[in-house]
Order: C-alpha cells, then structure tokens, then sequence
C-alpha cells in the first residue's frame, strides 16, 4: 500500500445520515470475484435512473463532484453490512477520504485497511463542512488536522496502529505474521 | 444512555472471553492480537481473501478451525434446484465453485451445493454444535453477531480480516466497550424475540452501539429459547453495535447437548462446568446500560428505511420528525396508521427468523387459513436440516395449503441476490433485519416484523397485528 501523507481535494457533501453499505453498493454487485472495478456500481440505486442513465440530481453526478476526493458524510456512515466493497467502490471511483460525525465501525476497519481515510470530527467542524460543498480542504494524517473552509483546523484521531501503517504503508497482515511465535505457544496453552 | 456508577471489579461475561483469547496484549502502539477459535466462511466475502494469501504464497493456518458454506447468492427456488440451478447468474455460479475449489485447495470443510447440511451460516453454525460457549467466532459478514447468543464473543469482519484470519487464525483488536441492555418482564402472548430486538433499535437508535459490545440480560432474555435469543444478537448490529451476547445457561447447554461437534461424555461434561463460569459476575462494571420493560411490549414493525424507524404495529409513522426521504421511499406520509397498508410481498427466512420456532410461529398463524388473493409469500428455512424438520412436522403442508411457497434453504430475499427479489414500488413484510432502501430489491419497500406478524400479514393482504388472529376458528383439514 502507498504511504498516505496529506490529502488535499475539494469536497463533495452527501447530506443524509445513517447512510448503509447498501447504499453504497447494493448486493447485487457483490458476485464478483475481485476487488477492481467497483467504481462504477458505486452508489448504483443513486447515480442512476431504472434505465441505466445518470441521474443529473445525484450529488455525485454533478459536474462539480468531478475528481473531488473528500465526501463529507452524515452521521452513521457506512453501517449494515460489513461488505468490503463498499470501500473498494469508493477508492475506485477516486474517494479517498470520508469525514463524518460518526462512521460505522466495520465499515471504518475495513476502509482503514484499504487506504480510505475515515475520519471523525466534532459536530462544530462537521457543520462548517456540510455548509460548503466544493470546498479546498487538507487533511493532514500525521498532524491528525483538517483544513476548515472557514480557515481555522479540526483536529482527528486514527486509531494508533492504523495511522502509523497508513503513514508508512505497511500492510497490518505483515505485523500479524511476524506474531507467529506468540501464536504458536497461545496455541500450544489450549 | 446512563453509565453505570459502579467500581466493582467484577468481570462480565466480554471481559472473560475476550482476557481468555489474548494472544498479544494491546498497547498504547498496537491493539491486541486476539485468537479467533472458529471462522465461518461463504462465497461473497472470501475469494479475494483467498486470492490474496495466494498472492504473498501463504497458507490457511486452521482449516480445522474453518467452516464454509454457500448461502448468499445460491438460488432457494425448488425449481431452480430440480432443474440443476440452470437458471443461476453466471457470477454467482462462479463465485460458488470458487468457493469449491479453495476449500478443496486448502482442506476446509464445506458445506457445499451438494451436502445435507447447508443453509446459512448463522443457521448451520448453532445447528451442528460448531458454535459454543466462551468462543471468539468470527465471519466476513455482519450477522455474526448471531452466535453471540450462546455466550460467544462473535463479530463480522472484512474481506482484509478474513484473509488475516485465515492466515494467522488471529486479528488486531482494540478492546471494545461494553453495554448491558436489561430486559425485564414478560412478553405477551403474540409479541416475540423479534418485537423486543426492534424495540432496542428502536430505543438506542441504529448508531447507538457503535463501538460497544451488548450483554443483553434480564428475566425476559433468560425465558427466552436459544432460537430467540439468536433473533436479539442477530440484530445487534442494527443497533451498530460490534456484538451482541447473552450468558449461556441450562437452555444454551441442552440445545448443543448431543449436537454434532458438541463435545461428549467427560469432554462435555468439562465443557459445561466451565461455561458456568462465563456469566458476569454480579456487580460486574458496563461502560453504559439501558432497560427495557418487555412486558408494556407489542408487536413491532419497521416504517421507514433503517431499522431504528420503528412502531407498534398498532401504532402510526411519527406524526412528526420522520425523514421525508424515509417516508416518500416507503410511499407513507407523516402520522399515517400502520395496519392496513397493502402488502404485495411477505418473506419468512433470513439468518434472523428462519428457524423452527419461527417456521412454527408463522405455520401457526397460516394453518387452516388461506393467503390473500395478490400476495406472494416466501418461507424459506435457514438451513436443509431445518427444512427437513420442519417437513416431519408438515409444516411445509401448512404452507402449501395455505397458498405460500416453500423454498429451500439460502439468505434469498433478505439480499436479493440469488434470484429471489421483489420489483419496485411493492411492499414486503419481512421477517429479516435490513429495511434499506433497495436491500429486497431496487426500489422495493421493507417492512422489518416478527414471523407471526409477516404470517398475519400475509393472511390479511396487509399490515396486520397478529394476536387477534392467534385464537379465531379456522378450517383445519
């Protein structure tokens, strides 16, 4: 995985809270077998209409959203299922950080692993976000900071271990594996 | 939610499971490295777990300790089973004979296409004793949370984990947070496990575990049967809550005594003297706790499109406060009564309700009666084992007689996505969790309620309350 630093994009905001990995992409996408490509069915019941086109009144589909990178999410985002496609669409389609009040816990896990940044700032700095769609805003992973339209910063925390694998880009697989010995004699106690 | 003033050092029933299965202790640095003791694994969530131990050349470390089985995007329709699943999605094909081949490859067990005991995980997994007491149980899907109930530390992970898991048997934890949610009283004739799990939801909000791990106690959870008490931690996760758990007692004992990877004789007796030492202990601290009168209860079911937007069947939509979204999506305005909404669609399955007990509730609503000219009503059993139960008792007669299709086992229209879906615009009575927007199909409305209600239901043509129909003379053949 790339190292994550700093992420500087203009905002895309979805208002709407509690919003499920359903949504983000429905199940009916989930028979495939690889983890690519999962873009273009993001958001799928959303962007578009019953015969397959866009729909021009989908936050995601205006022209304005265009390479954004930063959504700002309502509270609750991402809980139901623990779908790891969800975060696989989202960095697809070019996502790569989501800022909320409150985000569902499978759904943070899984996107940490991923490299999708899912980060929780206080209800203050949330609404200043939500108030200015398209905003330039920074994330700063290793100051843990987020860059306010209204100039000022919010800070985040990132769960320790996460952030200092998201900053380094080590792979949390390698850290388990080199556990082997601990493993081993845990096993061996049973 | 109030915390709890207590500072005794007493341990509950999480603090246990979760000391017991430490393999590396967490630090300010690192979580803990804690040891998973059984892995449960379908064909959604695990072909890129495969796919990537296969990339960094590792193997499956305890196949011994993994169980799979097909249950997502296989097709329940009998006649798709009699006619060899030709008419099965190509994707969906592939997905489950690369389940096949990676068992196969790696020697964990499957449950497969062609074994008598499939069904669904969180079915199967209760039903052959794998699921026990004390175990930290983990599955790369949300209603994991199911196995809770026999006093299991159980929790959904991601496809990233299940490839940790299935690598090193361990994952990186931090310890959660934990919640007691006391339910006291007695749950009236015709309201159900299901009732009491909607109400929590309904109380505590669908974020309000996030974080948390649930022990659900209290005189109402202890009356409940296991098949029940699956129900309350099945849904733990609509709460947001990382787990769900209920102490194991006599009643979790005599369901896995006999159970096929029940241990036996003298092993078993060990078994359970140290499952009696799980419970909380009295006075045991939670980091928050709520209550709830089970007996002031009735009848639960879904308005909206998360399952926190929760009524009394008999009651209304809020008259105010409901998200507008929420209620153009489900076609009901502000304030507008419950019952009587016409129903097109009732589905009786899904990890949440599809066992005996609930197969029997809804039988026992259908028997002697007809479904209402323009409903289609699925029962689809949670597991082949429980089919065949259910067909000893003529359960499926009921069904059949009554106008309703009997189906074989899978997940079918809880995720509609294996065939079984319902079309835009139609209203479902589901005995599942999720009422998402689209979840039983684009554009196809949910209404989340207990077997006995979606059975009513069924019987009506629309939303029905079930308890005046528990007692009224009917024609029985």
């Amino acid at each position: 995985m790339e190292p994550i630093d700093v992420i500087r994009s203009p905002t895309v905001v979805m208002v709407e809270t509690n919003v499920d990995t359903d949504q983000i992409i429905p199940a009916r996408f989930l028979t495939t077998t690889s983890r690519d490509g999962l873009g273009r069915h993001l958001f799928a019941d959303h962007r578009f209409d019953a015969a397959g086109d866009l729909r021009d009144d989908f936050v995601l589909n205006r022209p304005q959203a265009d390479g954004c990178q930063i959504l700002i999410a309502g509270d609750n985002f991402g809980c139901g299922s623990s779908r790891e496609h969800a975060p696989w669409a989202l960095l697809d389609f070019g996502i790569r950080v989501v800022i909320s009040t409150a985000i569902a816990d499978i759904f943070r896990s899984n996107a940490l692993r991923n490299g999708l940044l899912a980060i929780v700032v206080e209800p203050d700095a949330h609404r200043c976000l939500l108030a200015t769609p398209g905003a330039e805003v920074c994330v700063d992973l290793r100051a843990g900071t987020v860059s306010l339209p209204d100039g000022s910063q919010a800070r985040f925390e990132i769960e320790g271990f996460a952030r200092h694998c998201l900053l380094e880009g080590i792979d949390p697989l390698g850290y388990l594996l080199g556990r082997q010995a601990e493993i081993r004699a845990y096993e061996e106690s049973l | 939610m109030a915390t709890q003033l207590n500072t005794s050092t007493g341990r509950t029933l999480f603090d246990k499971i979760w000391d017991r299965h430490v393999v590396v202790p967490e630090t300010e640095q690192a979580p803990a490295v804690l040891y998973i003791d059984l892995h449960l694994v379908h064909e959604v969530t695990s072909p890129q777990a495969f796919d990537l131990l296969r990339r960094r050349g590792l193997e499956v470390r305890r196949p011994d300790r993994t169980l799979a089985t097909i249950d997502h995007s296989i097709p329940t329709a009998v006649a798709s089973w009699r006619n060899g699943l030709v008419d099965m999605d190509m994707a969906a094909r592939n997905q489950v004979r690369k389940l096949a081949t990676n068992c196969g490859r790696t020697g964990i067990q499957l449950y497969g296409v062609n074994n008598s005991r499939r069904g669904i995980v969180h079915v199967i997994g209760p039903e052959l004793g794998a699921t026990r007491p004390g175990m930290t149980i983990v599955c790369g899907d949300s209603h994991t949370t199911t196995h809770g109930a026999f006093g299991a530390l159980a929790f959904g992970i991601g496809t990233t984990e299940v490839a940790h898991v299935l690598a090193t048997q361990c994952l990186l934890q931090r310890k959660p947070k934990t919640l007691a949610v006391r339910v006291d009283g007695c749950l009236q004739e015709g309201v159900t496990a299901k009732d009491l799990i909607l109400a929590v939801i309904g109380q505590i909000g669908v974020g309000g575990g996030t974080g948390h791990v649930i022990e659900f106690h209290g005189s109402a959870i202890e009356q409940l049967s296991m098949d029940g008490r699956m129900t309350v931690c099945n849904m733990a996760i609509e709460a947001g809550a990382r787990a769900g758990m209920v102490a194991p007692d006599d009643v979790t004992f005599e369901y896995l005594a006999g159970r096929c990877k029940a241990p036996r004789g003298a092993a078993w007796d060990r078994a359970v003297e140290d499952w009696r030492s799980l419970p909380s202990d009295p006075g045991a601290r939670f980091d928050a706790c709520v209550r709830i009168d089970a007996s002031a209860l009735e009848p639960q079911v879904t308005w909206g499109t998360d399952p926190g937007m929760v009524a009394a069947v008999t009651g209304r939509v809020p008259a105010s406060g409901a998200s507008p979204r929420a209620l153009e999506y489900m076609g009901f305005s502000a304030g507008e009564p419950l019952q009587g909404r016409p129903v097109d669609v009732v589905f009786v399955g899904s990890c949440t309700n599809s066992r005996l007990s609930d197969l029997r509730q809804a039988a026992s609503v259908v028997a002697g009666r007809r479904v209402a000219a323009g409903v289609r009503m699925l029962v689809v059993p949670g597991s082949q084992e429980t089919k065949r139960q259910a067909e000893a008792e003529g359960l499926d007669r009921i069904f059949a007689d009554a106008g309703a299709e009997w189906h074989e086992s899978g997940c079918s229209l809880c995720i509609a996505m294996n065939g079984d879906r319902a079309r835009a615009g139609q209203t479902v009575v589901s005995t599942s969790n999720r009422n998402f927007e689209g979840r039983q199909g684009a554009g196809a409305r949910t209404l989340l309620a207990s077997p006995l209600t979606a059975a009513a239901s069924a019987i009506t043509g629309a939303l029905a309350d079930p308890r005046p129909l528990l007692h009224q003379p009917r024609r029985i053949a």
